[in-house]
């Protein structure tokens, strides 16, 4: 099977499909790859990088996009500057695998399905863990974050870090990141990398550990919060109380920080306001506010999606193209998506598009002729009978009376045990027995002090001494008559010394094998 | 030679056979404890070869050659990864022995006993060649299952448990009408016992999986100082007696060690655990699902590349592709240019307790850098990179998490907390508790699926 790999039309965008390294893992899956010449030129990635992959480079969009049983993009077909559309390049049974973003493109995509296209939409793969290594959302998000945090600092006219020098000091800069998703996090670690304090929130309470562990302190509500999770790893809508006591926070926070990073997505709608007018009012003039939410409607009051802007002396980044700004590793990332994606769907060998799988089927937006988007509902999860839950706690009681009893009744056995002896056995077992019990407990003793890496020495140089056996034997054996219970005694002799010089030998060479560290 | 210098004479053997083990606790002076063990022995036999009752040492030198000559050629002979089956097969002969001497002391005693004395000496001849029949054929069974001679499956007859019940009671049965019977009559019971303890040996060890081995050998090797220590009882002989309580404590503690390690009891270990309800174990963790991301060796060589300190968590499945060689070669390099690399050892990792450091030792792996599970685990967090060669189970991180796991409470190597784990291995079966492993399915892990040695050789060739 071929690919395609064309570069990419839309304004801005620095990204590229596939890499030379995933170019090579692509091969390996038995795929032979062509990649329009130029593709990943913005991205650091000359051609020449590709053909050493083992890339056809090939000339113009029409030779990558025909004759090829899968194309890799970055982004949704967007018209040409030729007037001609880039969907309308899709062939009968081509694939494309790329951001699709289906509730904004449904034109395009009744016209990718009209063509009798198949579009796997990286962007629908369902957040699952079993999905991860495809999920380009989060892959891309990550980058999103560091990279805010970047711009910000760029459009900051001071350190991020606090300095402690003869010409003065400075205190931390503070920033504080709304939404602690996989781009807040990504934020909260590139900040606190360039030294600042930062301090998160979340609707979701789950994210104030993530938020700790990365050295941010984790903003609480004045009310106590039972919801904010939705499903999928998003938050979901929430009450009217709870948006109240939202903006309280914001509002109190926002004269305090220099820095807002808001990354607030509910999927499917318009990204929740979250910074008003009002609050940037309050904030220092040269304090930076970047909105990640900007192609949604932004989480900011006045944010102008794609532009920086200056509000009150506030500046305002609305950019939407924070991965296209770290090109050469959001390509890798977005690039080892797409191999991770065509390797799911079983690679060159194997290929199929299974609308059983669960990731195929919920990414798979048309197929066949048909929009097949949105995805059927997934089952609802079954409760759990109320039953199972009153038993439960049945299991919990402990069942440790017998237990003390059965060892009571062993201690007690033992005395009786003793007692027993004492009484009836011969003296001279009594000795016996007592020399017995008390090379029990030395070896008990002995043996617990022995290193677990010597275990096996140990065993074989226990075969060797439990050869002593052979002590009786040679009483058997020596009487000097040969009876059958000599020859017996004999045979017995000859086994304990097997063990005798089998175990000793073995051990000696054993250790002879364990060294320390020259020098 | 005078009763009393004989006495003094086991008495120092005794000491020395202490000393023999006590050496073993640490690797300095676990040599010269074997010397300890070496001249015990030969105090031991050079006394009793003086005692009264040896007249004729013709027979016993003859014996004595040939065994002593058939044990060092096995010794020299053994291979490491075998040493499992020379351990086995070496309780073994220790069982036999006691059946022989319990015999042979049946057949020609020493000197007449009256009264309770008789009835007592009869029960020790008997115990002694009951426990050393049972030792005797349970080490053959184990020692063909370890080799593989046998399937390591275990053989589960209809009411075993009835079966051992009334075996043991018929066995424990006939030592009555046996203490006061005539010679010929006492010899048939007591070659009766024998056949019965013996089958009743071989079911108990047919009955247990092949996975269980190491615990039934530590088991075995605690049996075989007992059937000593009996012997020791019938021929009234302390060195005997001291000796064989040593092995069986031994034997006892290793037995606990293991079925700690597994978080099982002995009972369930001997009387059926893993792999009798297969229906059991594979709804245990069954919920586990999700994709493994797996790694070639471009990829793994450039992780090793990065890391700078890594700890190599060894299991079974390394020495069966006799990759540690490999390894060895492989960490060496990798310390040469300032990385740490350590090993992390679980105590049930390989087929022996302490097998692992064996076969690590003998691929030129220094002691000082291979670890106990507890000594390491608390690095985990603290390491770039764990390479975990041909193990499974004892990095399960369901072992923490997952209560219907049925090896949930086990202590395991908690290798998923370190910044990646490579995982060696020839496909995604389960290992031998027949559990999912949900570290195959973390971000942080990379399959690098393949031959041990093959891959092994791959990753030594890019460095």
């Amino acid at each position: 099977m071929r690919i395609g790999v064309p570069r990419e039309i839309r304004q801005g965008e620095r990204r590229v499909a596939a890499t030379p390294d995933t170019v090579k893992r692509l091969i390996k899956l038995g795929f032979e790859v062509a990649v329009e010449a130029g593709a990943g030129e913005a991205a650091a990635l000359s051609d020449s990088l590709y053909t050493q992959a083992g890339a056809q480079i090939v000339e113009g969009p029409d030779a990558v996009w025909s004759g090829t049983d899968v194309v890799l993009k970055v982004n949704p077909p967007v018209p040409q500057t030729d007037g001609g559309h880039e969907v309308d390049r899709l062939g009968q049974g081509q694939l494309l695998a790329c951001l699709f973003m289906p509730g904004q493109n449904e034109e395009v995509l009744a016209r990718a399905a009209e063509r009798g296209a198949t579009i796997v939409a990286m962007d629908q793969v369902p957040r699952i863990s079993r999905a991860q290594k495809m999920d380009v959302l989060s892959s891309m998000a990550n980058i999103a974050g560091y990279r805010a945090v970047l711009e910000a600092a760029w459009h900051y006219g001071g350190f991020f870090g606090g300095q402690m020098t003869a010409a003065g000091r400075t205190r931390p800069a503070q920033v504080l990141v709304i939404g602690a998703g996989v781009a807040g996090l990504a934020a909260i670690a590139a900040a606190r990398g360039l030294g600042a304090e930062v301090r998160a929130f979340d609707v979701r309470l789950a994210a104030a550990d993530q938020c700790q562990s990365l050295g941010a302190s984790f903003l609480e509500l004045d009310l106590p919060i039972a919801e904010g999770e939705g499903s999928g790893g998003y938050a979901k809508v929430v009450s009217d109380e709870f948006l109240a006591s939202e903006h309280r926070l914001f509002a109190a926070q926002a004269p305090d920080v220099d820095i807002i990073i808001t990354t607030a997505l509910i999927p499917g709608r318009r990204a929740p306001l979250l910074i008003t007018d009002a609050m940037i009012r309050t904030m220092a003039p040269g304090s930076v506010i970047v909105d990640l939410a900007a192609e949604q409607g932004g989480n900011c009051e006045g944010t102008v999606a794609g532009e920086a802007t200056d509000v009150h002396g506030v500046t305002l980044l609305g950019y939407t193209d924070m991965t296209s700004r770290l090109a050469t590793h959001a390509s890798q990332f977005f690039a080892n998506n797409l191999v991770n994606m065509l390797s799911h769907m079983g690679g060159a060998g194997e290929w199929a598009v299974d609308f059983d799988d669960e990731v195929v089927r919920k990414s798979t937006v048309c197929h066949e002729g048909q929009v097949t988007w949105p995805p059927p509902p997934d089952p609802k999860p079954v409760a759990p009978p109320a039953a199972l839950q009153e038993s439960d706690p049945v299991e919990v009681v402990p069942a440790r009376e017998p237990i003390e009893l059965g060892a009571h009744v062993v201690k007690l056995l033992g005395v009786l045990g003793l007692v027993a002896i004492g009484t009836w056995a011969p003296s001279d077992f009594v000795q016996h027995f007592t020399v017995f019990v008390l090379a029990c407990f030395v070896g008990w003793q002995v043996i617990w002090s022995v290193k677990p890496a010597l275990h096996t020495p140990l065993m074989s140089v226990t075969n060797a001494i439990s050869g002593i056996i052979i002590v009786g034997g040679m009483l058997q054996a020596a009487s000097g008559t040969l009876s059958v219970a000599a020859i017996i005694g004999a045979v017995a002799i000859l086994v304990a010394s097997i063990n005798i010089f089998g175990g000793f030998l073995v051990t000696q060479r054993m250790l002879q094998m364990f060294r320390r560290r020259e020098g | 030679m005078d009763s009393s210098l004989l006495s003094v004479a086991y008495l120092a053997a005794a000491i020395l056979f202490i000393q023999s083990l006590g050496g073993l606790s640490n690797q300095e002076t676990a040599r010269r404890g074997n010397w300890f063990g070496i001249v015990g022995m030969a105090l031991a036999i050079g006394a009793t070869a003086a005692h009264p009752r040896v007249e004729a040492l013709t027979l016993v030198i003859g014996a004595v050659v040939v065994g002593g000559a058939i044990g060092a050629v096995m010794a020299a002979r053994v291979a490491m990864t075998a040493m499992p089956q020379l351990v086995a097969i070496l309780h073994s002969f220790v069982g036999l022995a006691a059946v022989l001497v319990g015999i042979s002391t049946f057949m020609a005693p020493g000197e007449a006993l009256e009264g309770s004395a008789h009835v007592v000496h009869q029960v020790e001849i008997w115990l002694g060649v009951a426990i050393g029949s049972i030792t005797f054929t349970g080490s053959v069974v184990a020692w063909a299952k370890l080799r593989g001679s046998l399937s390591g499956t275990p053989l589960l007859l209809p009411a075993r448990h009835l079966l051992n019940l009334v075996v043991t009671t018929t066995a424990l049965g006939l030592v009555v009408p046996f203490l006061h019977a005539e010679p010929e009559l006492g010899l048939t019971l007591l070659l009766a016992m024998t056949v019965l303890t013996g089958l009743l040996g071989i079911h108990l060890v047919a009955a247990i999986g092949g996975a269980d081995m190491p615990v039934v050998v530590s088991l075995l090797n605690s049996y075989s100082g007992w059937a000593a220590a009996a012997a020791g009882f019938m021929l009234s002989n302390d060195l005997l007696i001291v000796t064989g309580a040593l092995v069986g404590s031994s034997g006892a503690i290793l037995s606990y060690i293991m079925c700690e390690a597994m978080n099982r009891s002995i009972w369930n270990v001997v009387f059926g655990g893993f792999g009798t309800d297969s229906g059991k174990v594979s709804k245990g963790g069954g919920d586990v699902q999700g994709d493994v991301t797996s790694a070639d060796v471009d990829e793994v060589s450039e992780l090793v590349a990065h890391a700078k300190s890594i700890i190599v968590v060894p299991g079974y499945g390394m020495a069966v592709a006799r990759a540690q060689h490999l390894v060895h070669e492989f960490a060496n390099s990798l310390q040469g240019r300032g990385v740490t690399v350590r090993y992390a050892i679980h105590p049930v990792a390989g087929r022996l307790p302490g097998h692992m450091n064996v076969l690590l030792a003998e691929a030129g792996v220094p002691y000082d850098v291979v670890m106990e599970m507890e000594e390491i685990n608390d690095d985990f967090p603290d390491t770039d990179l764990v390479l975990v060669i041909g193990a499974n189970d004892i990095v399960n991180p369901g072992a923490q998490t997952d209560e219907s796991s049925p090896i949930f409470g086990m202590p395991v190597l908690e290798a998923w907390k370190s910044g990646t784990v490579v995982v060696f291995k020839r496909s995604m079966g389960s290992g031998y508790a027949g559990v999912q492993n949900p570290l195959f399915f973390h971000d942080n892990t990379r399959m690098f699926f393949g031959d041990a040695k093959d891959s092994m050789q791959g990753l030594v060739a890019r460095l």
